[in-house]
């Protein structure tokens, strides 16, 4: 998988549309509102340029994995494709030989269109997004590369379309990290933002725990008892290479800074739980916080200037706000009786967090000045760990609604909810990595 | 005459253990101030504490200390086990111990790592403060990784809220 990514940097992408068509770049799809309406697409299949059965399932899988990734950002309504006037043996798939009527009827407002050709191993895909409404084209790709390259090459196209209607980078490019327990001991794994490829990144053979992605991705922080104590590890992922903080005590929770090569995590070698700065290479910057009592499980607000952290300064869990540059300290929540695993949104504006309630956890997002907590999850009984996606769309968490715990993805405003993978044993700790298409 | 003096000086040994031990039942115990008379932090002194040998077989491993739900300090229950878990290590002179502070699944993990850390912390300080060293006592906390009992019920989860401890 890692040297096919590689080898996708050889891929040409030329961009058909000539300079004279306007683009035009305001944000269809404003994410901050609640109730987004779906935009309904269609995606029909891809015409083949041969039509031999390798190239026409080929083409249909890259067809149906397009239409699904669209899908799972919760900004379409996928039209189904029984309904379509439309056959890509026969109709062609450019704007001039495009019926738009025969869109406009069938209420889609968006239309992808795919051409296809599967030559050896080497694949070259068209692919175009039409407005049917204007009758306009307003995306026109195309891609050529090795056919073991397809996903990569449709994300790539998937981004656009969403860079095109949100503004923003979207989801494309990212990983989730998690725990599970499959083989026996709690291991982190990696997968896709889909859940595609699940693979095992520790082979610790004893507890790991809490995964954590520096920004740039070339990181994971998590902590692990493979040498008896819960210790925290810091690793370099193309390299394999890791460094131990090991301090008496717990080492736990890390959390690196937003575009910075440290990050905050909690010891207790002081004899009490505080949150500290450590350098990427694990030596202690300073202390973040100073209160009797637990404090755990910092996250950064998208500027770095803040950390919001669960303190039991109060008495019982809650969490706080600390703004690092004047050292003033809030408290954040006031409902429920513990509120835990806060995760501060990359858009900045929000934290999402796990609220215990009658014998339940439930996923809660809130204003960062303290307003407007929003119950995200209703179904029972444990529904912890929010993570956001790097634009701030989606929220990853486990939950145990279905008996073991599992991985769900969910829409910033609790819509969509779904099951992200399918895996031996349980997952838990969820945490989605930024883009970084092409490492 | 000579038996009148005998009871005289141990209730005098008895009565302020016993208001220690009631006091120390309102305070967290991880803050407790050392009792009087102080123990030398280095060399382990026989401590004139009002705690009888264990029983025959106790073994210091086979007895939890438990814990209310999502807290650290120490019940007069707790404090009670811990007394004969102090006279297991008096006997056990040698021996050294690991103290696994667990929590029940109720919270979050990240959570319960550290109120495990602090459950295990509020043991050993205890023990300390009854005389034995520092340096015979290792803490770990386990938090909710690792449950003895894995119902949904109150009492499971009150086997679960416990500090445990080996023997290295």
């Amino acid at each position: 998988m890692r040297r096919g990514i590689k080898l996708y940097i050889l891929i040409m992408s030329v961009i058909l549309l000539g300079p004279s068509l306007s683009w035009a770049q305001y944000d269809v799809i404003d994410i901050t509102k609640p109730f987004l309406r779906k935009i309904p697409l269609a995606v029909p299949l891809f015409k083949n340029a041969a039509g031999s059965s390798e190239e026409k399932q080929s083409s249909q899988s890259a067809a149906d994995f397009l239409s699904d990734s669209l899908d799972f950002t919760g900004y379409f309504k996928l039209l189904d494709r029984g309904a379509f006037l439309f056959d890509p043996e026969t109709n062609g798939v450019t704007e001039t030989d495009l019926t738009f009527q025969n869109w406009t009827v069938v209420g889609a407002e968006l239309l992808v269109t795919g051409y296809y050709r599967l030559t050896g191993d080497n694949i070259t895909v068209e692919l175009r997004l039409f407005d049917t409404f204007k009758a306009q084209r307003v995306l026109g790709k195309k891609y050529t590369g090795k056919l073991s390259n397809q996903r990569d090459i449709i994300l790539r196209f998937c981004t656009e379309v969403i860079k095109y209607l949100t503004g923003n980078e979207g989801i494309f490019g990212s990983k989730i990290a998690f725990v599970s327990n499959g083989t026996g001991n709690k291991e982190i794994y990696i997968s896709e933002f889909d859940g595609y490829n699940p693979r095992r990144l520790t082979t610790n053979n004893a507890i790991t725990l809490f995964p954590a992605w520096s920004s740039d991705g070339k990181w994971m922080a998590f902590t692990s008892y493979k040498d008896g104590n819960p210790d925290l590890y810091i690793r370099d992922l193309a390299k394999a290479q890791e460094l131990k903080v090991s301090k008496q005590g717990i080492n736990i929770t890390p959390a690196w800074a937003p575009g910075k090569f440290e990050l905050a995590a909690t010891l207790s070698f002081s004899g009490d739980q505080e949150i500290y700065l450590l350098t990427g290479s694990g030596k202690i910057i300073k202390r973040l916080t100073k209160s009797r009592g637990i404090d755990v499980t910092p996250t950064w607000s998208p500027d770095g200037k803040k950390i919001a952290f669960v303190s039991n300064r109060a008495g019982s869990a809650q969490i706080y706000i600390k703004d690092l540059t004047n050292g003033r300290v809030n408290r954040l929540t006031y409902e429920g009786q513990k509120n835990t695993q806060p995760s501060w949104s990359p858009r900045g504006d929000k934290i999402a967090y796990t609220s215990e309630m009658n014998g339940e956890h439930h996923i809660f997002t809130i204003g960062t000045d303290g307003q407007n907590p929003v119950q995200l999850t209703y179904e029972p009984r444990d529904n912890e760990s929010p993570s956001w996606s790097p634009d701030g769309s989606l929220i990853v968490f486990s939950s145990n609604r279905e008996g073991p715990n599992r991985l769900y993805v969910m829409t910033a405003f609790g819509t969509d909810q779904r099951r992200l993978l399918v895996l031996a044993g349980e997952q838990t700790n969820p945490k989605w990595s930024m883009n970084h298409q092409n490492n | 005459m000579q038996k009148k003096t005998w009871l005289i000086i141990a209730l005098m040994l008895v009565i302020p253990g016993l208001l220690f031990t009631v006091g120390c039942q309102k305070k967290a115990v991880s803050q407790a101030k050392a009792p009087a008379p102080a123990p030398a932090p280095a060399e382990e002194k026989p401590a004139p504490q009002p705690v009888e040998k264990p029983p025959a077989g106790w073994n210091i491993s086979q007895n939890n200390v438990y814990f209310e739900f999502d807290k650290s300090t120490l019940t007069p229950m707790a404090q009670d086990t811990l007394m004969r878990h102090a006279a297991w290590l008096r006997e056990n002179s040698n021996a050294t111990v690991t103290i696994e502070g667990h929590c029940d699944e109720r919270g979050t993990n990240e959570y319960n790592l550290a109120l495990g850390d602090r459950r295990a912390d509020s043991a050993k300080a205890f023990l300390v403060d009854l005389g034995i060293a520092a340096s015979r006592l290792t803490t770990i906390s386990y938090g909710e990784e690792r449950p003895l009992c894995m119902e949904q019920t109150e009492e499971c989860w009150a086997k679960n809220r416990r500090g445990h401890f080996v023997v290295n």
